[in-house]
């Protein structure tokens, strides 16, 4: 138990070490990307992998942190931190509505439910006159931290997106470590067992719905200042069915399987953007995603654990 | 003894005047321009792979260097999407050491680009992106709008049909940002030569049955029916349109085609559409010429977005050839002052707002019987001059006054 605790702590720092130095040896634009897509991608295993559910509408909440933020920051040259916090609670506000009218379903149709919901958001970017259509917010701004430090260097903006991606890495683990993760758990599991023990499972849903939203509006705000720009593409359903992808395949209901997930996907992304190969890029991420779920069905970092459990 | 001394001499001079032209000349001993293009998307056709042809072709065409130093093309795809574009632009300009950056055809993709370029004085070429954005609200002094925009095309079609007595319009206009400013624009030309639009419906991208919309469009009473949509929109909506025998009725007006639409298309459902086009490749010697050596390449005939590509380029290069440099400003600076004269750029010159203004042409698409091979599509019926099809500058590019 003791070295066991003590080798992730050890991993941890390690980890953490990487992380910042990383930027000097790899294009930090695209590391905060990774960084983003994590966090997105963590916000949804917080539903599936944790709570066992699938949400088809995540876009949503990416997008309508993205639109936000970008909006104010464009129109009231605030600073970052409130920026994002508005494009945060837009989302969280989103995620309520959403969840109050999907957590009564369940399964597919729960999926659905949130599709459809999602669409209807996508429908509004697309006509509202404040989004630019497809062609964007261009040109968002990205403020000055506190008022002080300015995140227009490369450098700085990557600690800083370092710094909100492990506060809400913070936030889900101890979500999941909460008694209420327990819960949420115990509802995964056993649905009308958890019911018959007394809990009020809708509110629970509902709760952790709000969480994972509340996330993915933190990502797509961080993200939209990353790139300063937010178009249609975050909001499209193919972003929905990205973040399962990468959750998937890093690992669905594992800490780091998110951000391993991502990590592959964008990379796979950025290498075949370029080069001969370019145009086969959908194809590439759908064999991999065949062979994901008919080889390891418990992801990059789900298998990697298995393995390590099974020899140590 | 004197004759050795002055070889020493100017050999020294030589010497020195290389070490100059290195000192200002071409940064990091290579010009490198990059190719920003969709590569398998649903663009891939407009300016896809064959866009990086063209570029690559015009720089085999200059001789593959410029000021003695080699010229690198590398490409990318931005799958449409603007924050991939952007990071991968940002990326060139920070490892890559990038000096132009060519092709673009998502406009979304362009403008986010543009952004980038505009912070690192780069110029950027664009070749088939076509929003008038480019050289109105978020114009640029490191942009070069190359081949055409919506503006020019609505103008360039529009206004030859009103003055042939086309009086009523009805607008097939795709429901998003892109055909309702297609539709502003050719509503304002159509208003001013004193027709009149009698009607119109929004249509949700990517509809597939657009029967209730043609009923309407044909009972409205129009005369000339414009589409403004593109790709799968406007061929799914022109067959509609046929199958009704709207065709018979009114004439078929394209706000934003593509010649390999048109070659995809059924003669019989779209022959004898009014269209604008940049570049016909079938015109005459000159054009004919380039677009027999493009086919040999790259298999596919070229359509006005590889032109101007490829006319783009070799603008660039002979500007940075006359600049003697790579730097940005001072080749963007040429390439304004040096008027662009090539098989595409035909009275050409390049504003000061980054606007292209060269000749286009209104053309009627061929019936099957009237072609003789399959590039012969199109038949031109008027050469456009710029000055008439391209909106004039406007004041809030700044940059564009000095």
């Amino acid at each position: 138990m003791m070295t066991q605790f003590f080798q992730s702590r050890l991993f941890l720092l390690a980890a953490l070490v990487l992380a910042l130095i990383i930027p000097w040896l790899v294009y930090p634009v695209l590391l905060m990307k990774i960084l983003c897509f994590g966090l997105f991608a963590a916000a949804f295993n917080l539903l599936i992998g944790y709570a066992g559910m699938l949400s088809f509408g995540h876009a949503a909440f990416l997008s309508t942190g993205g639109y936000m933020t970008g909006y104010v920051m464009s129109e009231y040259g605030l600073t970052t931190e409130l920026g994002i916090l508005i494009g945060t609670a837009a989302s969280a506000l989103l995620g309520f509505v959403f969840g109050k009218l999907s957590v009564k379903r369940e399964g597919i149709y729960f999926a659905m439910v949130t599709l459809a919901l999602a669409q209807l958001v996508f429908f509004l970017y697309v006509q509202a006159p404040f989004t630019g259509g497809e062609n964007g917010l261009q040109g968002i701004p990205r403020g000055k931290l506190f008022g002080v430090v300015d995140l227009s260097n490369n450098m700085v903006m990557y600690y800083f997106v370092l710094a909100v991606f492990l506060a809400g890495y913070w936030f889900i683990h101890r979500t999941i470590h909460s008694p209420f993760g327990h819960v949420l758990k115990a509802i995964r599991e056993n649905e009308p067992r958890a019911i018959s023990l007394g809990y009020n499972v809708r509110h629970y849903k509902l709760m952790v719905f709000i969480i994972s939203a509340t996330l993915s509006g933190l990502a797509g705000s961080t993200k939209a200042l990353v790139f300063q720009l937010e178009s249609l593409t975050d909001a499209h359903w193919h972003m929905s069915g990205e973040v399962v992808l990468m959750t998937l395949l890093g690992g669905m209901g594992t800490v780091f399987g998110p951000l391993v997930g991502a990590s592959v996907i964008i990379g796979i992304q950025n290498l075949f953007s370029g080069g001969e190969l370019g145009s086969y890029i959908h194809i590439i991420m759908g064999v991999i995603f065949i062979v994901c779920v008919l080889l390891f069905r418990n992801g990059i970092v789900g298998e990697l654990n298995k393995v390590l459990k099974n020899n140590f | 003894m004197i004759l050795k001394q002055t070889v020493v001499a100017s050999a020294m001079a030589l010497a020195l005047g290389a070490n100059a032209v290195w000192a200002e000349g071409i940064s990091d001993g290579k010009v490198r321009i990059g190719v920003m293009a969709d590569m398998g998307g649903t663009y891939a056709d407009v300016c896809g792979k064959g866009c990086v042809t063209a570029v690559e072709m015009a720089v085999k065409d200059f001789g593959g260097k410029v000021l003695d130093k080699p010229i690198e093309v590398i490409s990318a795809d931005d799958q449409n999407k603007p924050d991939v574009g952007s990071a991968i632009v940002s990326e060139w300009v920070a490892k890559e050491k990038i000096d132009a950056v060519g092709g673009v055809v998502a406009s979304s993709v362009g403008l986010a680009i543009s952004k980038v370029l505009t912070e690192a004085k780069k110029p950027l070429l664009i070749a088939a992106a076509g929003s008038t954005a480019f050289t109105t609200k978020a114009c640029s002094p490191f942009t070069a709008h190359w081949t055409y925009d919506v503006a020019a095309l609505a103008n360039g079609t529009v206004n030859p049909l009103v003055a042939a007595g086309k009086k009523k319009w009805f607008f097939i206009t795709a429901d998003y940002e892109f055909g309702k400013a297609l539709e502003t624009v050719a509503t304002d030309v159509i208003k001013k030569h004193g027709a009149e639009v009698v009607g119109g419906v929004k249509v949700p991208l990517s509809t597939t049955d657009f029967s209730s919309y043609i009923l309407q469009a044909q009972s409205s009473g129009a005369d000339a029916i414009a589409f403004a949509n593109a790709g799968k929109d406007f061929i799914n909506s022109l067959k509609a349109a046929h199958e009704f025998g709207l065709d018979k009725q009114a004439t078929m007006v394209g706000l934003v085609v593509f010649a390999s639409e048109v070659q995809a298309i059924d003669p019989a459902v779209i022959a004898n559409m009014r269209l604008t086009t940049a570049f016909y490749g079938d015109m005459d010697d000159k054009t004919k010429e380039w677009a027999k050596r493009y086919k040999e390449v790259f298999g596919k005939t070229p359509g006005m977005s590889q032109a101007g590509a490829y006319s783009a380029t070799m603008h660039y290069l002979n500007a940075v050839k006359a600049a003697g440099t790579d730097e940005g400003t001072a080749v963007m600076a040429k390439m304004k002052e040096i008027k662009p004269d090539d098989f595409f750029a035909r009275n050409a010159v390049l504003r000061s707002d980054g606007r292209m203004v060269h000749d286009m042409y209104q053309v009627r698409v061929k019936k099957a019987d009237e072609r003789k091979n399959e590039d012969d599509i199109f038949e031109i019926e008027k050469t456009l001059s710029g000055d008439q099809v391209f909106l004039p500058m406007v004041e809030t590019c700044d940059f564009a006054k000095k």
